[in-house]
């Protein structure tokens, strides 16, 4: 190789950084560069979506509800699964004080008579309260509940949204419901991302043959009632002996669950996603990094990935809303989340069930469905406001 | 045109026979069988139930068997008698189902189509109008609530607040109409959005400034020439529309209390009714596969340059 490079003569070129007016030149050259600030497809997006006032409004709505989610343990909330049938069964929404617990909780106890420490029966009452008025708490939301319970004590928000058939709180179970909705939502989305991007552009990249099936397997998969299915996978995942071996691996139903509805949701974006890869792999940058030596792996996640996720992006957001829905789906038809698990598809479930011809119970099913329905909503707008801001064909409009 | 119908036959044998497969293989997998309640049964009783349902023989036997039965029988012995519903066989629990369900789904398609297509071919004319805001935020609206909910709300008001609509039954317009709205909602909504999207596209092209040109009425003008070439969105969403609203009617089913198809499939799949689930299964399948391929056709019909291949 040297001989030859010997052998080609370079054109006469001024050589850089010789005399002292070169130097300045550059370092000129250079300094206008630095202040030139260019503005990436995120800041132009970020400036578009700013501009759509429904998709902020949406935006805002979302982030406020995520954030409430998360700190619902710490909300001064009724508790979500404490039973009070003789007094409260299917109260209509009031603005009447309710305490959180009543004292004869601590009645039934067994330890407690026999702890004469001060401190110790105010602990051993805080255990009892929080195992008594929650529903398995992880070790964050108990963290949670402790400070509420020194926050707040026993003071708690009427029942705004009334109560359901067993004396429990509605708005508590809205926001507790919020939390497995929102989860749901989230990692099935993020199960289904990760499946529908890596076979998308395996599948656009390796093109020819390789191509034609995998393409050809999703067309089959596609026509296949997904729902049946489903169901079925789900009434072998609920057989005690299966859900014990799962148990073993560390494998509780909701995480299944996930999973499951991650598997399904795939196609769609593996079909996009492949389609943008095929029309990228034939750009230069591409070329340039085949001619370099990078392997197709490198190349399909460091340089094709990164250069679709506008179109994943967009994507997911249509997503969340249809996963979030097929778990209310599951849920309500009492395949999905089980008690005392609640979610906004079973609460709504619930309502139903207590229909009779003489008396409806109309806010059972009003506030859950309200608000499945306004974040599913939120999510739309969000979506659409996002499309147009990674459409470049949109930009300065 | 004829061997794009022998190759999508070739390809609805595939994938029905995948179904089967996996549908099989998934209701022997779970551990349990259709008849172990909670009241043990007599050995002897137990062995003569096993051999009705042909549940005793070696599962890949079971397995070719039923390929056979479906293969070789007869319409309305192809799946052999239910387990839960002792009396009747699953073909006729099919015949009984399927006339219900598939009602029910039409009428929600055609509500969902002429009120989602009207709705857009107005949006798009009336553009930025206070009418296509509100129809467009209503279709939003549409999508996003869940036909559950919405069948829900719509039980609630329509049937015990303002007692217009009957509370379950079948037969009459009036026990049809309710379910069917809620079932056909979120796909009306979709359809109009679709519409509006390709109407306007279409409303700034050459062809529709020479239609005007000519001198024919706006009617004219958007009935014969936009609406065709803006209709192509709307006919490619077909296909999943039905297979939403087959998901659909489940649900809708369930709350109207109607003598559906999908009434029977949750309640099969959870007591291992391992014929009558197998048989919703493929019925289910079979449908969308044909709903798929006339919207195949129906795309060379309607735009020209679109060859059925």
């Amino acid at each position: 190789m040297s001989d030859v490079s010997d052998n080609v003569e370079l054109p006469n070129q001024p050589v850089p950084g010789t005399g002292k007016r070169d130097l300045e030149y550059y370092a000129q050259i250079l300094e206008e560069a630095r202040s030139i600030k260019g503005t990436s497809l995120w800041q132009d997006a970020w400036k578009q979506l700013k501009r759509n006032r429904a998709a902020m409004v949406s935006l805002v709505f979302l982030v406020l509800l995520a954030v409430l989610a998360f700190f619902t343990p710490l909300l001064p909330l009724q508790s979500p699964i404490y039973q009070d049938i003789e007094q409260r069964q299917l109260s209509a929404p009031s603005l009447s004080a309710v305490r959180l617990y009543p004292e004869s909780i601590f009645e039934n106890d067994e330890q407690l008579p026999e702890l004469s420490d001060a401190s110790k029966i105010a602990s051993r009452k805080q255990e009892i309260l929080v195992s008594t008025l929650w529903n398995n708490p992880g070790t964050i939301s108990q963290w949670l509940i402790k400070m509420r319970l020194s926050i707040f004590g026993t003071w708690s928000l009427p029942s705004l949204c009334g109560t359901d058939n067993l004396g429990r709180d509605v708005l508590s179970r809205v926001f507790w419901g919020a939390r497995v909705s929102i989860i749901v939502g989230i990692v099935a989305t993020f199960v289904s991302l990760l499946i529908g991007v890596s076979y998308g552009a395996i599948s656009g990249f390796m093109g020819g043959k390789v191509d034609n099936i995998m393409m050809r397997i999703v067309d089959v998969i596609y026509s296949v009632p997904f729902i049946f299915v489903v169901i079925f996978m789900i009434t072998i995942v609920k057989e005690d002996q299966i859900a014990e071996v799962l148990e073993k691996w560390g494998i509780d139903q909701i995480k299944v669950f996930f999973i499951m509805i991650g598997m399904i949701y795939w196609l769609t974006m593996a079909r996009v996603v492949r389609g943008q890869v095929i029309s990228l792999k034939n750009e230069q940058f591409v070329e340039a990094a085949r001619a370099i030596g990078a392997s197709p792996t490198r190349i399909i996640f460091k340089h094709l990935i990164p250069n679709v996720m506008g179109i994943v992006i967009v994507y997911l957001t249509l997503t969340i809303p249809a996963v979030m829905r097929f778990e209310a789906f599951l849920s309500f038809l009492g395949l999905g989340v089980e008690a005392p698990d609640v979610s906004w598809g079973l609460l709504v479930n619930e309502g139903i069930q207590v229909i009779t011809p003489i008396k409806t119970y109309g806010w059972l099913v009003l506030y859950p469905g309200l608000t499945l329905a306004l974040t599913l909503f939120a999510l739309s707008f969000l979506g659409d406001g996002l499309r147009d801001a990674l459409d470049p064909k949109m930009k300065n409009k | 045109m004829f061997a794009f119908l022998l190759r999508r036959l070739g390809w609805a044998v595939l994938t029905i026979w995948i179904v089967y497969s996996v549908t099989f293989f998934l209701m022997r997998s779970v551990p349990g069988g259709p008849f172990d309640g909670e009241r043990q049964l007599p050995e002897e009783v137990e062995r003569n139930l096993l051999e009705k349902y042909n549940l005793n023989d070696p599962v890949h036997i079971q397995y070719f068997n039923g390929i056979r039965d479906i293969v070789v029988n007869p319409i309305g012995e192809k799946f052999g008698p239910s387990i839960r519903l002792a009396d009747y066989n699953v073909d006729e629990v099919i015949a009984q189902g399927f006339p219900v369900s598939a009602s029910l789904g039409i009428f929600a398609m055609v509500f969902a189509l002429l009120l989602g297509m009207t709705s857009g071919v107005i949006s798009a004319i009336k553009r930025n109008s206070a009418l296509d805001v509100g129809f467009m935020a209503v279709a939003t609206l549409g999508i996003s609530v869940p036909s559950f909910v919405l069948a829900s709300v719509a039980v609630i008001v329509f049937v015990f607040w303002i007692p217009i609509f009957p509370a379950a039954g079948w037969g009459q317009l009036s026990q049809i109409l309710l379910p069917a709205l809620c079932l056909g909602a979120p796909f009306a909504g979709y359809i109009a959005r679709l519409t509006r999207t390709g109407m306007l596209e279409v409303l700034g092209q050459d062809y529709i400034r020479t239609a005007y040109a000519k001198g024919l009425a706006t009617r004219r003008v958007v009935v014969r020439h936009a609406l065709r070439g803006a209709i192509l969105p709307v006919v490619s969403y077909l296909g999943p529309a039905v297979a939403g609203i087959l998901t659909g009617s489940l649900i809708v089913e369930r709350i109207f209390y109607l003598p559906g198809m999908g009434s029977h499939f949750i309640e099969a799949a959870l007591q291992r009714d391992y014929p009558l689930a197998m048989g919703m299964v493929l019925v289910y399948t079979c449908l969308l596969y044909v709903m798929n391929t006339l919207v195949d056709i129906s795309y060379g019909v309607i735009d020209p340059r679109v060859k059925v291949e």
